[in-house]
């Protein structure tokens, strides 16, 4: 049998899933790809009327506080700075302006597609600073971790790193012990698992007794996970278990994992709409303290006024669907957003406005 | 932002791998995943390689939806 492109499974798994679904749950999925898989497949209308999927914190372009993207605008306004960045980036707001704005009134921001490239274009314009913006989860970390390397190892003076990084796992206990946040459940971000595995995520289902399944990108992956959190749930065994198997070990990736320690050190960090979580933020090691950039230039800012109305942090939460937003489709659209959810191409809102989901379902 | 794609390694070289993506070759980064050989599939990410995968699911998973979703439309 080929099991991903066998409809009959498809249907299959629907059947067992509404057998299943006895009672109501809710099922956060903590991850931004998983979010336009399920917009894109319209999962969400298929399934029983007793899941409820909610988007949470899962983009770490989305997560990122416009407070820090101040200072980080800022300093690309610096007439030394050569600021790179992934293209997601450049449309993110910060309180009043992005990173597009800034090149377009003269700054010196470029697009890049890996880490490596910021170093390589560090090595090519020596009078420049290059700074790299440094967004994203584990997934992505161990690649910036290689790109520190590579500076250290070639002594490169005139490049540093704006460490914005996200951790996983503790932000995943902030939303369990926050008493507004509902959930029963999570579909456990896929690539982020390559890296960890299944370890630091056991506190989930020992501490808070709730079911999580490390997924895959496909509308059949999220249904068999659904399947694996539903039996868990009613068969009262919460644990961490792996649907993705053809991508995640239960070990994950080790030697990844010992490139981001032996780089960054845990720091709390400030999330967009959620506020400071403890030990979720990543800052470079003492030892690399001269590739720092928020210590190599001290920069501040007078502190901007956050966004007006806009629901992104309750969307970050999974307290609002992105349409209970009064700006959403109006206001605010890809074409020109307000807030982070839209900008990203896997903010949950860019991909509710994208696959123009239904409005079944609602929110905590 | 966490999108990994599956490739197929065509040749290595030191710590940098030429890979196959949709018919284009292209070469990334493999320190991340030392264990990897000419042959296998690899999820590339931001320009490295970050784990070694299973190829057969790999291709199994492709275009899988669409025709599934078409079957429980009726």
């Amino acid at each position: 049998m080929q099991p991903y492109r066998n409809r009959d499974y498809a249907r299959h798994l629907l059947d067992r899933l509404q057998q299943e679904a006895t009672r109501p749950v809710s099922v956060m999925e903590v991850c931004g790809t998983h979010t336009v898989a399920i917009a894109r497949s319209g999962l969400r209308e298929l399934l029983p009327k007793n899941i409820r999927l909610i988007s949470g914190p899962g983009c770490p372009v989305c997560v990122t506080d416009d407070l820090d993207l101040d200072l980080v605008i800022a300093l690309a306004r610096e007439p030394e700075i050569t600021m790179a960045t992934f293209g997601d980036m450049m449309r993110v707001p910060g309180t009043s302006s992005s990173l597009l704005e800034a090149r377009s009134l003269g700054a010196d921001v470029r697009v890049v597609y890996s880490p490596t490239d910021a170093v390589a274009l560090a090595v090519a314009n020596p009078d420049r600073q290059v700074v790299f913006l440094a967004v994203g989860f584990e997934t992505t970390i161990p690649t910036v971790a290689v790109a520190v390397e590579q500076a250290v190892q070639q002594g490169l003076r005139n490049f540093s790193i704006f460490s914005l990084h996200k951790l996983v796992p503790p932000v995943m206990e902030a939303l369990l012990t926050d008493p507004e946040v509902r959930l029963d459940a999570f579909i456990n971000p896929g690539h982020v698992c390559t890296i960890l595995g299944t370890e630091p995520f056991r506190f989930i289902p020992e501490k808070y007794g709730k079911p999580c399944v490390v997924t895959g990108f496909e509308a059949v992956d999220i249904m068999e996970a659904l399947l694996m959190i539903l039996q868990q749930y009613n068969q009262g065994r919460p644990s961490v278990e792996i649907q993705y198997k053809r991508a995640v070990r239960p070990e994950g990736n080790a030697v990844a994992r010992g490139y981001i320690d032996k780089y960054f050190t845990p720091v709390t960090a400030c999330w967009r709409g959620i506020g400071d979580v403890p030990g979720s933020g990543l800052a470079l090691r003492e030892e690399f303290a001269h590739l720092d950039a928020q210590r190599r230039f001290p920069i501040t800012v007078t502190p901007g006024k956050r966004l007006k109305n806009c629901s992104c942090g309750q969307v970050l939460k999974g307290l609002k669907l992105p349409y209970e937003c009064a700006l959403f489709g109006k206001a605010c659209t890809p074409m020109k957003p307000v807030g982070p959810c839209m900008v990203s191409t896997e903010g949950s809102c860019a991909a509710y406005y994208r696959y123009g989901t239904q409005r079944v379902g609602g929110a905590v | 932002m966490c999108l990994a794609i599956p490739s197929k390694i065509l040749s290595i070289k030191g710590n940098t791998a030429e890979i196959d993506v949709g018919g284009n070759t292209k070469e990334v980064n493999i320190i991340l995943t030392p264990e990897a050989k000419v042959g296998e599939y690899v999820l590339l990410h931001a320009g490295f390689a970050i784990q070694v995968i299973d190829e057969q699911s790999a291709e199994e998973i492709f275009d899988a939806w669409e025709e599934a979703y078409a079957a429980l439309q009726k």
